[in-house]
C-alpha cells in the first residue's frame, strides 16, 4: 500500500472558492456605520427567483475612452470607492471590511421618482474577484436582484459594466416599478456608471443601456413577500410620523 | 480560464447537458445552444451535469437563472446532479436550489423524471 493510498485526500479546493460569499441562513450588518436603520440583520437573501415581478435584466456600459486603466485597476477602485460613485438620490453604507464576499451593507434609496422619502434596505456581497463583484438583495428590498459590477477589454479599451437581473420583490413594488421605479433604476445606474466613466480617466464617458424583460409573467407565489417590504414600513413610518411627534412631545 | 464544453445525451423525453469546463457569462453561447438542441430534439426534462465543471463565477450563475427561466416558460423540468459540496453551497446560496432539482448523480436524477 501506497502513502497516498492510505492517506484520504480532500477534493482538492475550487479555483472560485474564496470568491463566493458562505450560506448563511439569515444576514447580519454588524459592522456597518453611519445608517440609522437596520433593516438587514435577521433578513435572508434574496433573488430574482424569489421575487414577484416582471424579470428584467439591464446591462449598461461604459467604454472607458481615453484612460489608461485595466480591468483589474478599474474594478479595485470601484469597490474602494464605491459609495462614491452612486448619485445623491441615494445614500450607501460600505461594510468596514470592504466589498469581500459574504460582507452586508446598508443604503438608503428613494423608492419611487420624486419620493420625499428614503427607503433604507440593504445588500450583500455575493461574489468577488479582481474583474467583477456581485450584489444581492435582502428580503424586504424593493427588487429581489443579483448586480454584478464588472469590467473587462474591447480591443484597446477598458469597459466598465453594470449588470442586473432584477424582479420587484411584491405588488405594492411592482406598482411603484409600472409608476416609474423602473427607470428611475436604470437611471440611478447610468448616473453610476457616468461617474465611474470620469473617476477612471475617460475623456467623455457615453453609457450604452440594454433592457431586455426576460420574463413577463408575475410570480403570484410570492406576492405574500409584502409582509417584508421595507417600501411599506417606509410609508408606514412616514405616515405615522407626526403621531410620533406628538406623542414625544407629551 | 478554460473554455466552456456542454455535450448534449438524449435519451427520449430527457436530455442530458454535460458542463465542463469553466462557467462564466462568456459561456452563454454554448449552454443556450445545448438547450436549444435538446428542446428541438423534443426533451421535456433536461439534466445539468456538472461533474466537470471547474469554475463558475457570478456571471455563470446568472445564466443558470437565464436558462432556467426559460425551461419554466416552456414548461421544461430542470435538474442538476455530479455537483461537488462547494457547487452545492453555491446553488444554495443564491437559492437556485429552491428551482432546480439536485440529485447525486444522474441516475438518481433520470430515476426522478421517470416517477
Amino acid at each position: 500500500m501506497t502513502i497516498a493510498e492510505e492517506t484520504p485526500t480532500a477534493a482538492p479546493a475550487s479555483r472560485d472558492a474564496a470568491n463566493w460569499a458562505k450560506p448563511v441562513d439569515r444576514l447580519s450588518a454588524e459592522g456597518v456605520n453611519g445608517a440609522t436603520v437596520d433593516s438587514v440583520t435577521g433578513k435572508r437573501a434574496t433573488g430574482p427567483l424569489q421575487g414577484f415581478g416582471q424579470l428584467w435584466q439591464k446591462t449598461l456600459r461604459v467604454p472607458l475612452e481615453g484612460s489608461s486603466m485595466s480591468p483589474q485597476e478599474v474594478i479595485a477602485v470601484w469597490k474602494q470607492q464605491f459609495a462614491t460613485f452612486w448619485p445623491n438620490t441615494g445614500r450607501f453604507y460600505a461594510p468596514l471590511a470592504g466589498i469581500l464576499p459574504g460582507e452586508v451593507a446598508l443604503l438608503d434609496v428613494a423608492p419611487m421618482p420624486g419620493a420625499p422619502i428614503k427607503m433604507s434596505t440593504g445588500i450583500v456581497v455575493l461574489y468577488a474577484d479582481d474583474e467583477s463583484f456581485t450584489f444581492m438583495t435582502p428580503e424586504g428590498h424593493a427588487l429581489s436582484a443579483w448586480i454584478t459590477f464588472s469590467a473587462y477589454r474591447d480591443g484597446d479599451v477598458t469597459v466598465a459594466q453594470v449588470q442586473a437581473l432584477e424582479r420587484t420583490s411584491d405588488p405594492l413594488d411592482e406598482l411603484t416599478h409600472m409608476l416609474g421605479a423602473n427607470r428611475m433604476v436604470t437611471a440611478f445606474w447610468r448616473e453610476t456608471l457616468t461617474n465611474v466613466g470620469r473617476a477612471m480617466g475617460a475623456t467623455d464617458p457615453a453609457v450604452v443601456v440594454e433592457v431586455v424583460c426576460i420574463d413577463k409573467r408575475r410570480q403570484w407565489r410570492h406576492a405574500g413577500n409584502i409582509r417584508n417590504s421595507a417600501t411599506l414600513r417606509t410609508m408606514r413610518h412616514t405616515l405615522t410620523a407626526p403621531a410620533r411627534w406628538i406623542t414625544r412631545r407629551g | 480560464m478554460n473554455a466552456t464544453s456542454v455535450a448534449l445525451d438524449r435519451s427520449g423525453p430527457v436530455a442530458t447537458m454535460r458542463i465542463a469546463g469553466d462557467v462564466t457569462s462568456s459561456s452563454e453561447a454554448e449552454l443556450m445552444a445545448a438547450y436549444g438542441q435538446a428542446i428541438d430534439g423534443g426533451a421535456r426534462a433536461i439534466i445539468l451535469d456538472f461533474r466537470g465543471l471547474e469554475y463558475m463565477n457570478s456571471g455563470g450563475i446568472g445564466l443558470l437563472v437565464t436558462l432556467l427561466v426559460r425551461a419554466q416558460r416552456g414548461g421544461i423540468r430542470l435538474l442538476a446532479s455530479g455537483l461537488s459540496e462547494h457547487y452545492r453551497e453555491i446553488l444554495a446560496l443564491t437559492r437556485l436550489d429552491e428551482a432546480i432539482e439536485i440529485h447525486s448523480d444522474e441516475g438518481a436524477a433520470v430515476a426522478a423524471v421517470e416517477v
